[in-house]
């Protein structure tokens, strides 16, 4: 593994490194989406790289998801590694159509690999209301042929963004918005990527395993710090891929924990949580020792009023809520 | 227009009609012997369509057909049997079993694009390829075909407005055949000519009679070399009829007599033939040797295609994903100097324009307002924790211990509920 250089950047600073660097690495690389060039894009990721490379790599387009999402396909089949942004990725669903039946099948149908990037901000915590909160990943993890990343670390960002352009399939990059400036880390100097579909160990612990990612992650290692001082070690996984889902890291934690709380933003029913339960009770189910228990966001659109919203969302408290139950079992 | 041909793009439309028609009809019998699985779409009385408009294109050129697009996969060079097997579901097929009828591709050799069922999908991604080639310096036009019901749908919009703001070297064929399974095109569109669409994309149009090869073809010459010197992306309506049903299923009893006896008597194969005898290039004879070169051609390629095995079940599971440079080792094809595209040199005018368009230069900076949530970012207040609540003075979240990675700095989105 690299080397950090001491240098800290913010979440959305790692973002907008990871595509300067590839645009700078590959002249096949081309980034498009609504106001990324002139503007630097509506959360300033895509700042300075019209300058730097030009009107025919950097591509303002109308707003419109299933012809940025459509024509970022046809790019790839030319041999090309086209980033396409998503605004806001709520807005991800106005291309369901191309991603779902065009661009995930192409390669189990036709031979015809897209690799191609589809990133935007995600989740809430900003009040952004009901249409510019979503955490929509679950549409496409249940989706074969697709990747989908959500990272909760700089560090992670920029190397997984740098993996996803360099993978040969569609990737669904998701990135938290709240975390874009509220976050710094340290990021080596020099060229790196991590790998996609592999989960990582955020917080050792043996009373029982905590499985999140994205921004959830942080309120879960929050709640793991309160949890220990009541004398419970939780161990906190960060999942970072979705899909491929790593299993063995979420089996071989909760082999030694005997307890599972899986903690995310998107909503309850259909969440990634349930999948996890199956996974467990399918391939774990002699090792546990308590019910799977989820902490997740309500089942109802994201509400816009501040109190209502976080009424909606979960927060350390209902995670340290939660896994102190789980640790009487 | 210029309308002469040689003789030899006379014979060949002839001969590639003739054997889209032959092909189709071939496709009957093997649908009516059970041994096409799925469905079966005709293009019957349209083959000048398809025909004619791929026939303009060039070796280096993409195209991505529509169901009724057998006859222009046949001018690109698919092999009938390449056809057949598709419709068998059989493992020789080029989807090995995975998809049928006109759903396959070939980015490599032929350059064409497999479509989905889902209508218009295609003009996004084919204004895509047609972006990626101008990028890549190949000076490449791309086509695709919609219908009358087609044009009705968003990404339509999306894909034909998208690919003039980009001046895409991108033709796209209307085939109005005045039905949508059963609805007719004055009740999907209250548009005399369906090229008038493209007066809201500020893109160039025909109207044509689909049912004239000649036409067809030289106006298919026509935009495919005005889209290939920059003009942008041209729109071409063809005008025709679909003489059978949606598909072998449907009689299609819903299409009044009158019309179906007009087109009937329309049928352009024997339309061209007229005209072939009347300008000497075909006679009795001429005409039985291409009946004859095709079926002998057929009767091999539908015997390969009936031998060919059905795929062993355990490949439904394989190739969702592409393993990487063991499975697609992906290199663009590039025609230009790649300096003209990496910087100092990317930084200048591109090869279009759209005039009075920004300075070329992006506003803002590192700490610039952003969309939601801190336009005016403070990391210190913003940081959950230094106001961590009363009940148990719980610190904010420590720092990782994680085993590797870069550790998050403290963060957590949960500002009230803090335990």
């Amino acid at each position: 593994m690299a080397e950090a250089n001491g240098t800290q950047i913010t979440f959305l600073e790692a973002i907008k490194q990871a595509m300067f660097e590839e645009m700078e690495r590959d002249p096949a690389v081309v980034l498009l989406g609504e106001d990324v060039g002139v503007y630097g894009g509506a959360f300033k990721t895509s700042e300075g790289l019209l300058e730097r490379f030009g009107w025919e790599r950097v591509i303002d387009t109308p707003i419109s998801e299933s012809a940025i999402i459509g024509a970022a396909c046809g790019m790839s089949y030319a041999g090309l590694r086209p980033i396409a942004e998503l605004q806001f990725i709520d807005f991800i669903v106005c291309a369901f159509n191309q991603i779902t039946n065009f661009v995930a099948k192409g390669h189990y149908l036709w031979n015809a690999p897209a690799p191609m990037v589809m990133r935007g901000p995600a989740g809430g915590f900003v009040h952004g209301g009901p249409f510019h909160s979503a955490n929509p990943e679950m549409y496409f993890v249940h989706t074969p042929g697709l990747k989908v990343i959500y990272p909760s670390t700089p560090y992670d960002a920029k190397g997984l963004l740098k993996a996803a352009v360099r993978d040969n399939n569609p990737v669904l990059f998701f990135e938290h918005k709240y975390l874009y400036r509220r976050i710094k880390g340290e990021v080596p100097a020099e060229d790196y990527t991590v790998p996609i579909g592999k989960a990582i160990v955020r917080r050792e612990g043996k009373h029982l395993t905590i499985v999140s990612y994205a921004a959830m992650m942080h309120t879960s290692l929050e709640a793991a710090e309160a949890l220990a001082k009541e004398g419970i070690e939780a161990e906190v996984i960060d999942l970072r891929t979705l899909l491929p889902l790593d299993e063995e890291t979420i089996l071989q934690s909760v082999k030694k924990t005997n307890k599972c709380l899986v903690v995310h933003e998107d909503t309850k029913t259909g969440g990634i949580a349930g999948e996890i339960a199956a996974i467990l009770c399918e391939k774990a189910f002699g090792d546990l020792d308590g019910p799977l228990m989820r902490v997740t966001a309500l089942d109802t659109p994201v509400p816009y009023s501040p109190p209502l919203e976080e009424y909606f969302l979960p927060n350390a408290k209902k995670v340290f809520d939660a896994a102190k139950q789980l640790a009487r079992y | 227009m210029k309308t002469e041909l040689t003789r030899q793009q006379y014979l060949d439309l002839y001969y590639y009609m003739r054997l889209n028609r032959a092909v189709e009809d071939t496709m009957v019998k093997l649908f009516r012997q059970n041994k096409i699985v799925g469905g079966l779409y005709s293009s019957l009385g349209q083959e000048a369509i398809s025909v004619g408009t791929a026939y303009a294109l060039e070796k280096k050129d993409w195209l991505a057909p529509m169901i009724r697009n057998i006859g222009a996969l046949l001018v690109k060079g698919v092999p009938p049997r390449d056809v057949f097997m598709q419709h068998m579901a059989k493992y020789d097929s080029p989807t090995k079993g995975k998809d049928g009828t006109s759903h396959f591709g070939d980015l490599e050799k032929l350059h064409i694009v497999s479509p989905i069922s889902m209508l218009g999908d295609l003009i996004p991604v084919m204004t895509g390829v047609a972006m990626a080639g101008r990028y890549l310096g190949q000076k490449i036009v791309t086509m695709t075909w919609i219908g009358d019901g087609g044009s009705s749908t968003g990404v339509f919009h999306e894909g034909l407005n998208f690919a003039a703001t980009q001046k895409a070297p991108f033709v796209l064929i209307l085939e109005n055949n005045l039905w949508a399974y059963s609805t007719p095109v004055k009740r999907q569109v209250p548009l005399e000519n369906l090229s008038d669409r493209a007066k809201a994309y500020g893109i160039s149009s025909y109207s044509i009679d689909g049912n004239d090869v000649v036409e067809v073809f030289t106006t298919a010459r026509e935009a495919v070399a005005r889209a290939r010197a920059g003009e942008g992306p041209i729109l071409i309506e063809a005008k025709s009829f679909r003489r059978l049903g949606h598909a072998q299923h449907d009689p299609a009893e819903y299409v009044p007599k009158d019309m179906r006896a007009y087109w009937e008597a329309r049928d352009p194969i024997t339309l061209y033939e007229k005209f072939l005898m009347s300008k000497k290039l075909l006679d009795a004879k001429g005409e039985k040797d291409v009946e004859q070169k095709i079926e002998a051609l057929l009767a091999t390629e539908r015997d390969f295609a009936e031998n060919s095995p059905m795929p062993p079940p355990e490949f439904a599971a394989t190739g969702v994903y592409c393993t990487g440079d063991d499975c697609h080792k992906i290199a663009p094809r590039w025609e230009r100097p790649i300096s003209e595209v990496t910087p100092p040199k990317s930084s200048v005018k591109p090869v279009w324009t759209v005039e009075g368009f920004g300075s070329g230069k992006s506003s803002g900076g590192a700490h610039a307002p952003i969309h939601f949530g801190d336009t005016k970012p403070n990391l210190e207040a913003e940081t959950p924790g230094t106001a961590a609540t009363k009940s148990n003075g719980s610190k904010p979240a420590a720092k990782s211990t994680g085993k590797k990675a870069a550790k998050p700095a403290a963060v957590s989105p949960a500002r009230k509920g803090r335990v």
